[in-house]
């Protein structure tokens, strides 16, 4: 599947800004210092950056509100419910929080489950797609969360640390291991989910397997289209490898590094491993899509 | 609403003959100058004199070779379009509630002033049936020439899709087949129509018929030459040995 950019940035920030908006509202991190004014502001910003970013993947933005309407039966309509809701109720929580002081746990803990759900809502406009089985067939709603909620918990440390309230090198270590563990638990089950795995063939395809093997002989044009540039991106081996290690350095191995260099220097090389930790999931996310092969392009001749 | 119908009272389609098809693209042609100007945007080319000509197309023809175990390979031209499935996935999972299936003729249709481009639907068809055009930046796709089939104005004999009109050879063909007594029910009954992917669970609106079974020769001629060369009788046959006695 073709990787664009603007749905790379769109998952990777909103999923950590939710995951952030999740923590904070399940009531981590202190009243004191910079905290809550950093905290809520990250929080809002990232997400709100990020479902900005969506719309740049959409051909008619200026449609865009259209797709509340649909809630009832597409995934991609409940994530964009979920996630107003969740900006709403997050901007209520923080505005009586930063301005009153008072934190409502019951607020916090709808809005909480507000952003989990919509992550889990923006995993599954994947998960449903039975024409990617690398989507459909691995736990794609546990990669998401995953990487989530883990970012988000990050985030969290990041956002202590700079505030001068502390921030555990023992909760980045956890939050690290939680994103890299999804990931490394979904590429697992996600290995050889090629387009044909889910029992897709040429001749399933043509329905002409009772008469023998099917290959192209002759594609109908020449030139390329929007169904070979959207759904039969092809990544390059040595391209892949490389961006799996990135992904690793950048999103785990540094951040530890980094976690573990803030015990000797102090906690502000946080947010620098926060960015590092960013760069390596948007690698990741990058290959999410890269990887992923689209039964469609069975006809062009694709294996 | 991107809800599919519980069920729908006819289920147009076409039946497309893969034996009778001879992938002389006649049908792609006029499905893109019929649907270039009639439903919604036109199926608009980007550079298309140039040196990467690309554009929307509803309809595209595949050939494709076929290697039976123990026979020469065959030849099939297979033209590919929307199969207006009665599990349209392409449906449910539209955002914005602009494509739909109607409840009483099955025809899968995006309405153009509701989509945003997203693309989901393509994602979501196994088919490659919807094609975002880039000029308009709305999902394009088969309407079994919903302009046509309806339309008072043209003559009865042109209410069928632009490709089933066009077709020089008759291998495609229009009808209701969730009538079991029409005649494209009765087409796919006596030529066993399959559907296209039957694993993915769309239940495809369209049937193709596979080409028919080739016969084969038992035994082969021993000596091809002395067929084209039959020995002559007659008068030509006292001539012929007349002159060989000579030579």
């Amino acid at each position: 599947m073709h990787p664009a950019p603007s749905i790379i940035v769109f998952t990777v920030l909103s999923g950590l800004g939710l995951g952030l908006m999740a923590w904070i509202g399940l009531g981590f991190g202190p009243a004191t210092g910079a905290f809550p004014w950093v905290a809520c502001i990250l929080a809002l910003g990232i997400t709100g950056f990020g479902g900005v970013a969506s719309a740049g993947h959409l051909a008619r933005p200026d449609r865009a509100w259209r797709a509340f309407s649909q809630w009832r039966s597409s995934w991609l309509s409940r994530e964009a419910c979920l996630m107003i809701a969740t900006i709403g109720l997050f901007a209520i929580y923080a505005a009586l929080w930063l301005l009153w002081g008072t934190r409502i746990w019951l607020l916090g803990a709808v809005m909480a489950a507000l952003a989990v759900a919509t992550v889990y809502a923006t995993a599954m406009i994947y998960a449903q797609l039975k024409t990617v089985p690398r989507w459909s067939s691995a736990p794609t709603p546990t990669m998401f969360l995953g990487v989530g909620l883990g970012g988000g918990y990050l985030t969290l440390q990041a956002v202590l640390a700079i505030s001068g309230v502390g921030g555990s090198v023992l909760g980045m270590v956890a939050a690290l291991a939680v994103t890299m563990l999804s990931i490394a638990h979904w590429r697992q089950k996600a290995r050889g989910l090629n387009r044909d795995a889910d029992g897709s063939t040429l001749e399933t395809a043509t329905g002409l397997g009772d008469i023998g093997k099917v290959r192209l002989l002759e594609p109908p044009h020449t030139g390329t289209n929007y169904l070979l540039k959207e759904m039969a991106y092809q990544v390059g081996r040595n391209r892949s490898e490389q961006l799996v290690r990135a992904g690793w350095v950048l999103g785990g191995a540094l951040p530890l590094l980094l976690a573990g260099l803030a015990l000797l220097i102090g906690g502000w090389v946080l947010p620098l491993a926060l960015l590092c930790h960013i760069a390596g999931m948007m690698a990741f996310r990058w290959l999410f899509f890269a990887e992923a092969e689209h039964v469609q392009a069975l006809y062009y001749g694709r294996g | 609403m991107t809800t599919l119908p519980e069920s729908t009272e006819k289920k147009l389609g076409l039946v497309i003959d893969l034996d009778i098809c001879v992938g002389c693209h006649a049908c792609a042609v006029s499905c893109k100058e019929w649907n270039t100007g009639g439903y919604g945007a036109p199926l608009s080319d980007q550079d298309p004199y140039g040196e990467d000509p690309t554009g929307t197309w509803l309809n595209r023809i595949h050939t494709y070779e076929v290697q039976p175990e123990d026979a020469p390979a065959q030849i099939v031209h297979f033209p590919r379009s929307c199969l207006h499935c009665e599990d349209a996935p392409c449906v449910t999972v539209c955002p914005t509630g602009a494509s739909y299936k109607r409840a009483e003729d099955g025809i899968v249709l995006v309405n153009e002033d509701a989509c945003m481009g997203c693309g989901l639907c393509a994602w979501a068809c196994p088919y490659g049936a919807r094609e975002l055009d880039a000029a308009a930046g709305v999902m394009k796709k088969c309407t079994l020439c919903v302009d046509r089939i309806y339309n008072e104005h043209i003559p009865e004999e042109e209410r069928k899709p632009a490709c089933v009109r066009s077709c020089p050879a008759g291998a495609r063909h229009f009808g209701d087949l969730g009538d079991p007594d029409s005649d494209v029910s009765k087409l796919v009954a006596e030529r066993g129509g399959v559907d296209l992917m039957p694993e993915q669970g769309t239940k495809p609106v369209n049937q193709y018929l596979p080409p028919r079974p080739k016969d084969s020769m038992d035994t082969p001629p021993l000596n091809l030459a002395d067929m084209a060369e039959p020995a002559p009788s007659g008068m030509l046959g006292w001539l012929d040995k007349a002159l060989e006695r000579l030579g």
